[in-house]
């Protein structure tokens, strides 16, 4: 069978496939971005409960894997009574581990918004929320978006985990197409280039236009 | 709904520390790959040799940009499709070691890219030979500011080493999966492949914080 | 002229007083903007020459071109009558490669306006590491002769000690050392005591003092310190956007200056000191 061939067999299915790995990587990255910021800010509360709260959070899920976390999220979670149909588990596993990185990103980027600012805005007697909407978070914001367009490449290299709990997203596709037609280089060569063009040519371009679009907000372009 | 079961846990307890044992072996020997591939994909885009240094640059953005589960799979099924059969072992140390290769080559690049151009110019001002401006004068102030990054990804292909059970590699994830296949029993075994993965990764990265204050001091920049 | 012809120029220098180095018709531009144009500069042996001007006008160029540590658009510099950016192929000049440029190279040492000393590395082992890994000298020799330089540049006792731990004025004179001990036949200073606080600069120029009164090397100097160039040159080039704009002896340069730009010069730099 030709590579055409092959393509014209399996384009639908990897298509589909392709389609719901983007879906996943939106969903997650929705979640980790309101994980990343709530943690990263709570890593920073002045109360000891909520901080050591935050801690332990993203010393849980980066100091184990993604695939232990999905596994437990999956298998472990429903004997509690909490039971996540697959494509959901698979998403938020991978939005809560992404979403412990990111709160780094947060916490780092604010810390380094200058000394100046936080006190320029104290002697506008601005109350504590004000100051970190109106001014440290908006800085932060620019200093971390750079960051953050790695953090959503890995966090679609690990939207791939879910295809192990059976979500039929785009490495789950090549997978069954290679049980089926035993043409490895075809069906994982295929899935490797897809993965790459999402990561070079959608999510990369789409952070540097948020990035140049945030900078023109902030009147530094 | 709480129902962990004591004599079970320590009648698998032993399994998973013998498992442990495996990914500890493949973190190590995929990181050992990574660490010496790296220098090379990093030095190589350093040539004045226009083309290898596209190629490799290329490379690395590729290994970098997709999943390392999808690599995994390509490197142990496309050999046979062309006659070279690989040993679950050895396609998953190909696969790993070559996913943080790219990786540390850019930990590399970014420590190179830090030692100031004064120091290049002196070691030429001395007449000093390339390879020894590379290996006297760069390399070592290079090391610290890199020494960050190696560590974070030492633990972070430690981390990764469950993904090499997809292809029959013996090591914890393989293990406490095959433990819950044959008894149905998930809790355990997944919440301990956790905790195992705690009490190595955090102790780990707190001693490759130690040890980066101990090299600089070493080398006179601290 | 089109200066990148080098057909012209000679193969060597030769005669009774060659130049130690000899700059010939050099041009050096970056893109569109003429750096040096067509500088024509000789310095005898043992020769003290002080280079100054506004920034921007060339005068590190020089240096730096000498250290190949920049590349030349036209011309020939050459050094102790051979030529250094260029070399001899079938009777003709061509460019150097990095073969001949290492062995030209080793007539040359240059001190950097930042020290420039390898910072994981003690000042003695800073001295060692050319002398021991270039010439090839055994460990003893260049250990000895390391402490030697380093007892002339007043620093015997730091020698164990790293360049984190040592103020700048003592870093320089390290670096000093360190240039000495590779035994060169021509040593540049850029703009040695620019990044020096002012109470440390005494130290480095009276190292520099003791090296015209006691050797005789071939020097060229950078600098913004207008009395230590009066002091110890033989010569001071005044450069202005990318020529020599005018030359003699300190006294004449600094006692009469015959050109508007060189009066302006000194002038300003005489009111901000």
């Amino acid at each position: 069978m030709s590579y055409f061939e092959f393509l014209g067999q399996y384009g639908d299915r990897i298509a589909s496939g392709t389609l719901i790995t983007m879906a996943l990587t939106v969903l997650s990255a929705l979640l980790a971005v309101a994980i990343a910021v709530a943690a990263g800010l709570m890593r920073m509360a002045p109360n000891m409960a909520v901080r050591g709260f935050a801690t332990v959070y993203i010393e849980i899920f980066r100091g184990t894997s993604l695939l232990v976390q999905l596994y437990w999220i999956f298998f472990v979670l429903p004997l509690f009574g909490i039971t996540l149909e697959k494509f959901t588990a698979g998403f938020v596993a991978v939005g809560m581990n992404l979403g412990a990185y990111g709160a780094e990103l947060v916490r780092g980027a604010i810390l380094s918004v200058p000394k100046g600012q936080w006190e320029a805005a104290l002697a506008l007697n601005m109350s504590p929320a004000k100051r970190m909407i109106r001014v440290i978070l908006p800085q932060a914001v620019l200093i971390m978006l750079p960051s953050w367009g790695n953090l959503l490449i890995e966090l679609l290299k690990g939207t791939a985990l879910v295809a192990l709990i059976s979500v039929a997203d785009l490495m789950f596709q090549v997978k069954q197409i290679n049980g089926t037609t035993f043409m490895s280089a075809e069906s994982f060569g295929t899935a490797l280039i897809i993965y790459y063009v999402l990561a070079r040519f959608m999510i990369t371009p789409f952070m540097r236009w948020l990035e140049r679009v945030m900078m023109r907000k902030m009147g530094r372009a | 709904m709480f129902d962990w079961r004591w004599d079970f846990t320590f009648e698998i307890l032993p399994r998973l520390i013998v498992a442990t044992g495996n990914t500890l072996l493949a973190a190590g020997l995929g990181y050992a790959i990574a660490v010496v591939l790296g220098l090379v994909f990093a030095l190589a885009q350093r040539t004045p040799f226009r083309p290898l240094t596209m190629v490799v640059r290329e490379a690395v953005e590729f290994i970098r940009s997709t999943p390392l589960v999808l690599q995994i799979f390509f490197v142990f099924y496309v050999g046979p499709q062309f006659g070279i059969r690989l040993s679950p072992w050895t396609a998953g140390m190909i696969a790993i070691g070559l996913h943080y290769a790219a990786y540390l080559s850019e930990v590399y690049r970014g420590g190179l890219e830090s030692v100031p151009k004064g120091q290049w110019e002196a070691a030429k001002s001395l007449n000093l030979s390339t390879a020894r401006t590379y290996f006297r004068v760069i390399l070592p102030q290079a090391l610290p500011p890199s020494l960050a990054g190696m560590g974070n990804y030492l633990v972070g292909i430690f981390k990764d080493t469950p993904m090499l059970s997809v292809i029959g590699v013996a090591e914890l994830m393989h293990t406490a999966n095959a433990i819950g296949s044959e008894t149905y029993r998930f809790l355990e075994p997944f919440t301990l492949v956790g905790i195992i993965f705690l009490c190595i990764s955090l102790p780990t990265a707190a001693l490759i914080r130690v040890f980066e204050t101990w090299v600089r001091r070493k080398l006179g920049l601290g | 002229m089109d200066t990148t012809d080098v057909s012209a120029f000679p193969l060597r220098l030769e005669g009774d007083a060659i130049p130690m180095v000899s700059f010939k018709k050099v041009t050096k531009s970056y893109g569109n903007l003429v750096v040096l144009d067509s500088l024509d500069l000789d310095v005898a042996e043992g020769e003290m020459v002080t280079v100054i001007g506004p920034s921007g006008s060339g005068k590190t160029t020089v240096l730096r071109m000498l250290m190949t540590l920049e590349t030349i658009n036209g011309g020939v510099i050459y050094v102790d009558g051979e030529p250094l950016t260029h070399m001899e192929r079938d009777g003709k000049l061509v460019r150097a490669d990095s073969r001949h440029l290492r062995k030209m190279r080793s007539k040359i040492g240059m001190c950097f306006q930042h020290f420039n000393l390898f910072p994981h590395m003690t000042a003695l082992e800073n001295c060692m590491e050319g002398p021991v890994h270039v010439l090839g000298m055994s460990k003893k020799e260049a250990r000895e002769r390391s402490e030697e330089l380093l007892a002339m540049v007043g620093m015997a006792e730091k020698r164990d000690q790293h360049p984190s731990r040592l103020s700048g004025g003592q870093q320089q004179r390290v670096a000093i050392a360190r240039a000495l001990a590779m035994r060169p036949k021509v040593m540049l200073f850029d703009e040695v005591t620019s990044a020096l606080d002012p109470e440390v600069i005494g130290e480095v120029t009276n190292v520099i003092r003791r090296l015209v009164a006691e050797h005789n090397l071939t020097m060229l100097m950078v600098t913004h310190q207008m009395g230590f160039a009066k002091d110890i040159s033989d010569r001071i080039c005044f450069f202005y956007s990318g020529r020599i704009e005018e030359q003699g002896s300190p006294e004449e340069l600094f006692g009469n200056p015959q050109k508007e730009r060189t009066q302006q010069f000194l002038s300003a730099v005489k009111e901000a000191s």
